[in-house]
């Protein structure tokens, strides 16, 4: 069954494609083949394997528990947060928030998690930044 | 006599001592990462190149130090493999079958000297190997019109499923899907934009690095915190090594072997499509077939720890030879390899070895020198190695997602490539769930708009006529490859699939 839903969504992405494709804008100064061909020619490949897939489909794959998949948006959202805190609130606190998130849930204790938290954040600063010189996220700290 | 000088001139450019501590850099992070269960080559590489820009290293340097971290992660698979029945990385799975059990009968240092050994020998041939055939595809190459071109990349994507596919429709959707990744942004020849949907920062195009790290490292976090690979450290296990060095008699025994298995698995990694773990695959069941008279394989058969070794290791340097000689890798760590070229500004095929024969010939002494060190750092030094496997998932895990956001953010300092990678990583996992190859999303990503400008100027060439592209011996040539290595795995594919699983499972169940 998932695989049949996998492969109409990959029809319908298909569909997309081509119909975005379709829309490109021709230049007036264009060679022989355009720019709408050969993402045509994708999307033939897209659909046409989609459809494969849907018609015979693999044997289930093992889904996670609703508990699991929780687990893994938590994270995403923890991971965008983080994207979008970083130029706010500089590198060494976003990192030490979002690693400690992440070790807390991949089952580590409080205590641990902090100390993995803050180590990450630390070690990458002083590894990255004050060894080689890569430029990271500054805060108003300044860090 | 050519070759030989350009060999020279290759260790006069990897001899520098910044070089030198480079490739050893490379060798030791290379080995512990291939330790690592969780971290294999391809994300291994991935999670490293930006780290590599961001040093502001030139592009000799960039790819010795990547290249070490592969041959590296190479070597280092086997070490998880022998001590905890678990593969560092996939390569490694058959090493599992014989290596384990030698350790449970206290031989786990003379299973890591030999297959330590073993690895040297299937390395050190193939970059032998390498050096031979690559030059000899380049004049081929040369041959090449955009049209042959075009059919080279065809039958790369075609063929990449492989033999041991087991659903080529996935591997097709999967290039599909890599192809149309990179078709958004501006296009190359008339400057429109396309599948950008107004979004400025897509204008020019995705950045294949952001998709690298975020389909084969974030992915990987996101199994972890799915499964929450608590129990499958070595927490708690004891390691005992024993004695670390082979007897010779070992050593003799295993030599034809080795031999053996360094040759077919260099073929297996130069075809398109093979790879390590195929490479490996083969090594172990022809030496099975070959040399196990008395039952002994599977029960801790050092010959069986050489084979897939060897094997894996060879075919580590076979899949170099058509990434550097045509531009079409063949693997997910080629693949990766190829980004670095790409984003060094380096086209990699025939015209790299005229125009940079620095690059390539620096690259290859420096896979000599690479090897050399790894043969010394993983016989004494293996204890080291074995202590990294206690590091658990729940702290390394966070370390990679970090390090990865901190190279994407170090190479472009945007927030919105990050979002771009975690977009990446959720669709890895998904993907990987429903068992989509992701290899060819990556090639697909990186090849997608040479393979376009091929197309249009073959046809521009020829007024508008698409039929050029079948109109040349060469050009049919691969399209037939192409076709039979497409169409191949799906009768191959129910005989070979099954027995890999079946070993693969035997070894896990223990």
């Amino acid at each position: 069954m998932s695989d049949r839903i996998f492969g109409v969504f990959g029809v319908l992405l298909a569909i997309g494609f081509a119909f975005a494709a379709l829309h490109i804008e021709e230049s007036f100064l264009s060679d022989a083949v355009g720019p709408k061909a050969f993402p045509l020619i994708i999307a033939v490949i897209l659909g046409l394997s989609s459809a494969v897939i849907a018609f015979k489909p693999d044997p289930e794959p093992a889904w996670p528990t609703f508990g699991r998949i929780a687990e893994i948006a938590a994270a995403v959202v923890v991971m965008m947060l983080y994207a979008q805190m970083l130029p706010v609130v500089g590198f060494v606190i976003a990192t030490a928030f979002a690693a400690a998130f992440l070790a807390w849930r991949l089952g580590s204790t409080i205590l641990a998690s902090v100390l993995t938290g803050v180590g990450t954040s630390v070690g990458i600063y002083v590894i990255f930044h004050l060894v080689l010189g890569l430029s990271l996220a500054r805060g108003p700290l300044g860090f | 006599m050519e070759m030989l000088s350009n060999l020279g001139d290759g260790f006069v450019v990897a001899l520098t001592w910044q070089n030198i501590g480079l490739a050893l850099l490379g060798c030791f992070l290379g080995t512990i990462m291939g330790a690592l269960p969780g971290l294999g080559p391809s994300n291994g590489v991935a999670i490293l190149i930006p780290l590599a820009f961001t040093l502001g290293l030139g592009a000799t340097p960039s790819l010795i130090l990547l290249t070490s971290v592969y041959y590296g992660a190479m070597y280092g698979g086997r070490i998880s493999s022998i001590l905890l029945n678990i593969p560092g990385d996939e390569p490694a799975m058959m090493t599992c079958l014989d290596g384990y059990p030698m350790a449970q009968k206290g031989m786990a240092g003379q299973a890591l000297s030999i297959s330590g050994i073993a690895s040297f020998v299937g390395s050190f041939f193939a970059t032998w190997g390498l050096i031979l055939l690559a030059p000899q595809l380049v004049k081929i190459a040369l041959l090449f019109g955009p049209a042959e071109y075009f059919a080279l990349f065809a039958l790369a994507f075609m063929t990449l499923g492989g033999v041991s596919s087991t659903n080529q429709a996935k591997s097709a959707f999967a290039a599909a899907l890599g192809l149309g990744l990179a078709m958004i942004g501006v296009d190359t020849q008339t400057g429109v934009p396309r599948f950008t949907f107004g979004e400025v920062h897509l204008y020019d195009g995705l950045d294949f690095l952001v998709a690298i790290v975020g389909l084969f490292a974030l992915s990987e976090v996101f199994i972890f915190l799915e499964e929450r690979h608590g129990s499958a450290d070595g927490a708690g296990k004891k390691l005992n090594i024993g004695r670390l060095t082979p007897p010779m008699s070992m050593v003799k025994a295993c030599t034809p072997t080795m031999l053996r298995t360094s040759f077919l698995g260099f073929i297996a990694g130069v075809l398109p499509g093979a790879g390590a773990s195929l490479g490996s695959f083969i090594s172990y069941s022809m030496e099975k077939r070959l040399i196990d008279k008395d039952g002994t394989f599977g029960k801790g058969d050092p010959r069986g720890v050489a084979a897939p070794e060897a094997g894996n290791n060879a075919a580590a340097g076979g899949a170099l030879v058509p990434m550097l000689a045509l531009g079409v890798p063949g693997s997910g760590t080629t693949a990766v390899l190829l980004a670095v070229l790409l984003s060094l500004n380096i086209t990699p095929g025939p015209l790299l070895f005229q125009n940079n024969p620095d690059v390539v010939w620096g690259l290859i002494a420096a896979l000599f020198i690479a090897n050399f060190m790894l043969l010394l750092m993983n016989i004494p030094m293996v204890g080291l190695f074995t202590r990294v496997l206690l590091i658990p998932p729940r702290i390394l895990m966070p370390v990679v997602a970090m390090v990865s956001f901190v190279g994407i953010y170090g190479i472009s300092g945007s927030s919105f490539d990050l979002m771009v990678m975690i977009g990446f990583g959720v669709m890895g996992w998904l993907l990987r769930k429903f068992d989509v190859p992701l290899v060819p999303i990556i090639l697909g990503t990186l090849l997608g708009n040479a393979m376009e400008n091929n197309l249009r100027r073959a046809v521009t060439i020829d007024n508008g006529n698409w039929m050029t592209l079948f109109d040349s011996p060469l050009s049919l040539g691969l399209w037939t490859v192409a076709i039979i290595g497409f169409i191949l795995p799906l009768f191959l594919a129910r005989k070979v699939k099954p027995r890999m699983a079946k070993d693969d499972e035997g070894s896990l169940s223990d």
